[in-house]
């Protein structure tokens, strides 16, 4: 199993520390993992994203430039990554803020609406999390007591008191993702 | 077991420099190694650790300065920064080959020349291992290719710095400094004692006492024949870290008829490049040296005798290339292919690359 993911958005939205949070599941789970941000000026532009590879095997490349899944939240990433998602892959949307819908036929495309459910339920801090438990509901990559220890890991201890409600958004980002286009 | 982390190249590296025993840092802040002295300035080794003192100077040149100092007195010190500012400390860095102080230097590489950009390139090549200052002189020159490496090279570096008096200097880029990684850090060892230091280095400052000759730390000498005498034994100590020092790794070589030599974050890319080949029926493999300096001349001579084609792989115009080409001899043309200015090949252009340049040749 390699699951190559990049999760791309604005800064800010916690696209960086999901990434972490996914990849410290899959180390907790005992797999192979790499994590690369992008760190060049387009960071300083305001968007960001995040490449994780989780592997059974030993990983090579750490740069990637194809993915399995694209989780895109802002509509610079839709523009810069639909075309990035390789043939038969997935391709999760937050619509809020999406202006062009993706087009891509030979993928699976979900949307979750997670910036408005975080909204409505003042939840807006773990709003990563809506969109991390969606992805995990259309990958279920890693068992969900890694991520609660994936969570342990990537959050300062001041913050633990913050993994229940971490752990409600991805329970509640699972009910949210909708397929919406399946692969022809 | 020790626990199984997951940090950034550049956070590793300043945790294994603590758990080495430094003494101490000296660095300037510059994108994209910036981690390195915040991780150790909240650590607060000093005061909360190791005693192992962290400063932030005034300057590049300043800090490298600091590391002449320190290692004259037989302390373990380093620096580190990026392209620009390495490019500043290679007035220091001749003057401790000179004087022959052991030291670590990390260059987490950005794209050049000038400030350049912020992104990753190896196009400092020439600069770590054919001498960026002025002056007959080499630094061992380690290239991780992993989170792993950047700790593991560390100690490593620490040892052969000691082992030779002479720089180390890790060369990697803002893959490998930016991105996290499994990592699982090494055993922390000691800061030598004061009585410690005087014995492992006889040769430093630290106090001369009645029954020994003045410790003198220079790199001058104004009488042409024994600064000749100087550098003759300089070349010496090189030639034997040639015959003893040399790592690579090989990777799918056994049964190669292609093979890619590449270093650090490259040789990743390359690897994945070898799986896409043998995937199409090409055997490609990928010869990683691990010292830049010294060159595994030998291993890549070997696969030349063999191999249909070889091609160097960096993230650059071509500098390794020339030290391939060389080790080669005239058995075949290496090829090459590159990326610059803080571009990355992706490894399906690689592969293009292999198929046009080597392969259907």
């Amino acid at each position: 199993m390699i699951e190559e993911i990049i999760i791309a958005g604005f800064g800010g939205q916690g696209v960086l520390s999901m990434g972490k949070i996914l990849a410290y599941s899959g180390v907790m789970e005992n797999k192979e993992v790499s994590w690369m941000p992008s760190y060049g000026p387009e960071m300083r532009g305001g968007t960001a994203n995040v490449s994780v590879i989780i592997s059974d095997e030993r990983i090579s490349s750490p740069v990637i430039n194809r993915f399995d899944t694209a989780i895109i939240l802002n509509q610079q990433s839709m523009d810069k990554f639909e075309n990035a998602v390789k043939e038969n892959g997935v391709l999760i949307y937050d619509p809020n803020g999406i202006t062009r819908k993706p087009e891509r036929t030979d993928i699976d495309i979900y949307t979750i609406e997670a910036s408005e459910y975080a909204a409505k339920a003042g939840m807006s801090k773990v709003f990563n999390m809506v969109v991390l438990g969606g992805y995990l509901k259309v990958k279920p990559l890693v068992q969900p007591e890694y991520v609660r220890k994936g969570l342990e890991k990537s959050l300062p201890a001041r913050h633990h008191s913050m993994i229940p409600e971490n752990e409600k958004a991805i329970e509640a980002g699972k009910g949210l993702i909708q397929l919406v286009s399946k692969k022809a | 077991m020790e626990e199984v982390k997951l940090m950034k190249g550049n956070e590793a590296f300043a945790e294994s420099v603590i758990r080495s025993g430094c003494d101490g840092y000296f660095g300037y802040p510059i994108t994209p190694q910036s981690e390195v002295m915040e991780y150790l300035m909240k650590e607060d080794p000093e005061v909360k650790r190791t005693g192992m003192v962290v400063l932030q100077a005034e300057s590049e040149v300043s800090a490298i300065n600091m590391v002449y100092g320190g290692a004259g007195c037989g302390k373990r010190v380093m620096t580190s920064s990026s392209s620009p500012g390495i490019s500043l400390k290679q007035e220091g860095i001749s003057y401790i080959a000179g004087a022959e102080l052991p030291c670590l230097i990390l260059n987490v590489a950005r794209g050049g020349p000038g400030l350049g950009t912020i992104q990753p390139s190896q196009a400092d090549y020439f600069q770590s291992v054919k001498g960026g200052g002025h002056g007959d002189y080499r630094m061992i020159v380690l290239a991780p290719a992993s989170v792993q490496e950047m700790a593991d090279f560390v100690p490593l570096g620490f040892d052969l710095a000691f082992k030779y008096r002479i720089a180390v200097l890790i060369l990697t880029d803002g893959v490998i400094g930016q991105m996290m990684e499994k990592v699982v850090l090494p055993e922390p060892r000691p800061r030598w004692t004061e009585e410690e230091i005087i014995k492992n280095t006889p040769w430093a400052t630290t106090g001369k006492t009645a029954d020994r000759e003045r410790n003198i730390i220079t790199s001058l000498d104004l009488d042409a024949a024994k600064q000749e005498q100087h550098n003759y034994k300089l070349a010496a100590k090189y030639k034997l870290i040639e015959e003893n020092e040399v790592r690579c790794e090989e990777i799918q070589c056994d049964d190669a008829e292609y093979v890619i030599v590449a270093y650090g974050s490259a040789a990743r890319i390359c690897q994945k490049v070898a799986d896409l080949a043998r995937a199409k029926g090409i055997k490609l493999g990928v010869l990683r040296p691990v010292t830049l300096f010294p060159f595994p001349k030998k291993e890549i001579h070997a696969l030349a005798q063999r191999v249909k084609g070889m091609m160097s792989v960096e993230y650059s115009l071509g500098q390794m290339i020339e030290d391939v080409q060389l080790a080669a001899g005239g058995t075949l043309e290496v090829q090459f292919y590159g990326r610059v200015g803080g571009m990355i090949p992706t490894p399906e252009e690689v592969l293009e690359a292999v198929e046009n340049k080597m392969v259907k040749l």
